[in-house]
């Protein structure tokens, strides 16, 4: 007997190869797609890693009672004024007796951090005991000596082309000697908020603004986006207006992001008179923009909605009011929800519109309501690559990879929404 | 019963309704159109209450499109224009006074593929109550609930599991709790748009049980594509050809002594 099956078909190899090639091609720009991504990920979170740690400066500090508290009286109001950046000066100068000169002496006190004086004061508010003792306590370092222990400062090079001087270097590396430098997690970089001083400057106040500015976002243009994609889908007669209408919708979604930041400058600011650098006014901007994404999207989930469930409630006498938020509604929930994610994501990431309300400023407090300025973090990322030092260099990368961990809770969260809603027909 | 004692009691019941009662639905030179194409020509037809009239023909005949006239749920289609005039007891429901809501409660359907809400079996048959107040308290739409899925004949099969969504049923199952849905409301018309197209014979064979039941208490009109279902369980058949009515009369008059040739040509199995 023959082989029917072998004997048929002579064009048969020609054809597997063809999807194999095809195969081949859609694996590579698969692989290339994410190697991209692993590149860029992985270069912008090494760079960031620096930013997760800090340097501290060991100090023995001597509370003089006399200096702090000259009456004795041990009086909260007296001990918040006293001068502690003496304090914190004078231990310097114990550890580096040597050190003579304005110039020189300027430069050491400037190895820690501006903020040791309110570390002290905080301290002695906590436990007013401590006038009177000595001690030893951890200073946050100065962005300088940061980076020359995270290695990012060339001793190798000459004096005058590096950041510190060889007195520095010296001083620094006799603390390190002394076992009075260490590495510690940076955990006030998660809990501050922005500073002109690298060491000090945090994510927090950013990380507020844009959940706030986020919420005033979702809580407007969700339910107006739903209502429109509802009215729109279930109840508008369909003819030259809706089609007028969803031509401008989908255009409106492709309309450059600074468009709706002018239009907010325009109308929000100049004609309401709304408080500028506020998330109110960002959250208003993003939810303009915000709006047409989730209309389309709620629209097409509406649309997968079987008609078969719309016939079903109308032949046993809904109206059509019933039928839509009985029963189409509830079923398109789950996509709603996905493109409203989607649409607050992008919003999250934009930068153009909260640019032209204002939501740029430098902007130390942390936000506690929509009606304080605040920026966002994008903005802050902006801000940070913008400056000159090299701590901040860090500090971006940083800011950037939380804006991504944000970005992908924020698609996960899509994402299983989507799962736990969703039913089948 | 045999087929032929089913018949001649069906013959009784004709016989003794036909002349004293009206006709429930009457219905008078309707036109339907879909855009430009015309879908139904001067469709002329009375349907007796409670018995069961089944429209019978080739797809594409307009039979559903006239079964859809009946509820309006081709107002639902933009471009569907119906004009004439449709009585159901005395009322133009065409009237631009009628409620469509209303009307959908008394005119109930089933459509050909088994649509339960994708909730609760309960939730399936308590929503038509519930939005037409038809329940009042919480043990009186739980009556009406088991009332409904008994006439139905599904509740030996889902009493313990009235919780379980409406979709884990089989399809015969699904289409019970399909027509439960629509009698729960009481209407007093059922149209059933090819209930049993997505069955298999025994779900089928039960689906025409039930609807012998149902006539005592409603109206039911059905559209089906098989002429063994015709003859089993209706008393009026109809049977539409491109549009047009071309036979309409007893269903044992027109499968057994068709005037039409067409008719005959149709249930011979010659066009179709």
């Amino acid at each position: 007997m023959t082989d029917i099956i072998k004997a048929s078909l002579p064009g048969l190899p020609r054809r597997h190869a063809a999807e194999r090639r095809f195969q081949l091609y859609g694996k590579l720009a698969i692989t290339m797609a994410l190697g991209f991504l692993v590149v860029m990920i992985g270069m912008i979170g090494v760079s960031s890693i620096g930013a997760f740690t800090q340097t501290q400066i060991a100090l023995s500090i001597n509370f003089d009672s006399d200096s702090l508290d000259p009456e004795g009286t041990r009086d909260p109001a007296t001990l918040a004024q006293a001068n502690y950046s003496s304090l914190e000066k004078a231990a310097l100068r114990e550890v580096f007796p040597q050190v003579k000169g304005r110039r020189d002496k300027r430069k050491l006190y400037g190895l820690v951090s501006s903020s040791a004086q309110f570390t002290l004061q905080n301290k002695v508010a906590a436990n007013p005991a401590l006038v009177g003792t000595t001690g030893k306590f951890w200073f946050v370092a100065s962005d300088d000596v940061d980076q020359l222990v995270k290695g990012n400062i060339d001793a190798s090079l000459p004096e005058t082309s590096r950041r510190m001087s060889d007195k520095e270097l010296g001083w620094v590396e006799q603390l390190r000697a002394s076992g009075d430098v260490q590495r510690v997690a940076n955990v006030s970089f998660f809990t501050s908020g922005d500073s002109r001083e690298p060491e000090l400057a945090g994510i927090l106040s950013a990380v507020m603004g844009s959940a706030l500015s986020l919420l005033v976002c979702f809580v407007l243009s969700f339910p107006i986006g739903i209502m429109a994609a509802i009215y729109l889908e279930e109840f508008a007669p369909r003819g030259r207006w809706s089609d007028l209408i969803e031509i401008n919708i989908n255009n409106l979604a492709a309309v450059p992001s600074i468009v709706f930041g002018l239009l907010g400058l325009a109308i929000l600011l100049n004609t309401f008179g709304l408080p500028r650098s506020t998330p109110l006014v960002g959250g208003m901007v993003l939810a303009l923009m915000t709006l047409p994404t989730i209309i389309i999207a709620s629209r097409a989930s509406l649309r997968a909605v079987p008609p078969s469930i719309r016939e079903a409630a109308l032949a046993i006498g809904a109206s059509e009011v019933q039928t839509a938020f009985h029963h189409i509604a509830p079923l398109a929930l789950p996509g709603m929800l996905t493109g409203a994610i989607v649409g607050m994501a992008r919003a999250l990431g934009d930068t153009a519109p909260l640019l032209m309300i204002g939501m740029v400023a430098f902007i130390v407090d942390i936000p506690a309501s929509i009606l304080e300025p605040a920026t966002a973090l994008p903005v802050q990322i902006f801000l940070w690559a913008d400056s000159p030092e090299r701590a901040f260099l860090e500090k971006t990368s940083a800011a950037i990879m939380v804006l991504l961990l944000f970005l992908v809770l924020m698609n996960l969260a899509a994402v299983l929404l989507r799962k736990k809603f969703e039913r089948r027909f | 019963m045999s087929a032929y004692a089913l018949q001649e009691a069906d013959n009784e019941v004709m016989a003794a309704a036909k002349p004293e009662t009206e006709p429930l639905i009457a219905a008078r030179n309707v036109n339907v159109f879909y855009g430009d194409k015309q879908a139904l020509f001067d469709i002329c037809l009375d349907v007796p209450e409670k018995q069961v009239t089944s429209l019978i023909g080739p797809s594409g005949c307009g039979k559903t499109t006239f079964l859809r006239c009946l509820n309006r749920m081709n107002d639902l289609i933009d471009i569907c224009r119906v004009t004439g005039d449709i009585t159901i007891g005395g009322k133009n429901i065409y009237d631009p006074d009628v409620d469509v809501v209303a009307l959908r409660a008394q005119v109930g359907m089933v459509f050909q593929k088994p649509n339960p809400f994708p909730k609760s079996i309960f939730e399936n048959v308590a929503y038509g109550l519930r939005i037409n107040g038809l329940a009042g308290s919480k043990g009186e739409l739980k009556d009406s609930v088991e009332r409904s899925l008994k006439q139905a004949g599904l509740i030996d099969e889902v009493y313990d599991r009235l919780e379980a969504p409406g979709t884990s049923l089989s399809g015969g199952q699904q289409q019970r709790l399909c027509i439960a849905r629509a009698i729960a409301v009481e209407p007093k018309v059922i149209l059933m748009d090819e209930p049993c197209s997505a069955l298999d014979p025994i779900a089928t064979a039960r689906i025409e049980e039930l609807i012998d039941t149902l006539r005592e208490k409603f109206t039911i009109i059905i559209v089906t594509h098989s002429m063994q279902q015709a003859a089993r369980v209706s008393q009026q058949t109809a049977f539409f050809h491109l549009g047009y009515l071309v036979e309409y009369g007893a269903t044992d008059t027109i499968f057994t002594a068709p005037s039409d040739e067409r008719t005959e040509s149709y249930i011979t199995g010659r066009i179709g």
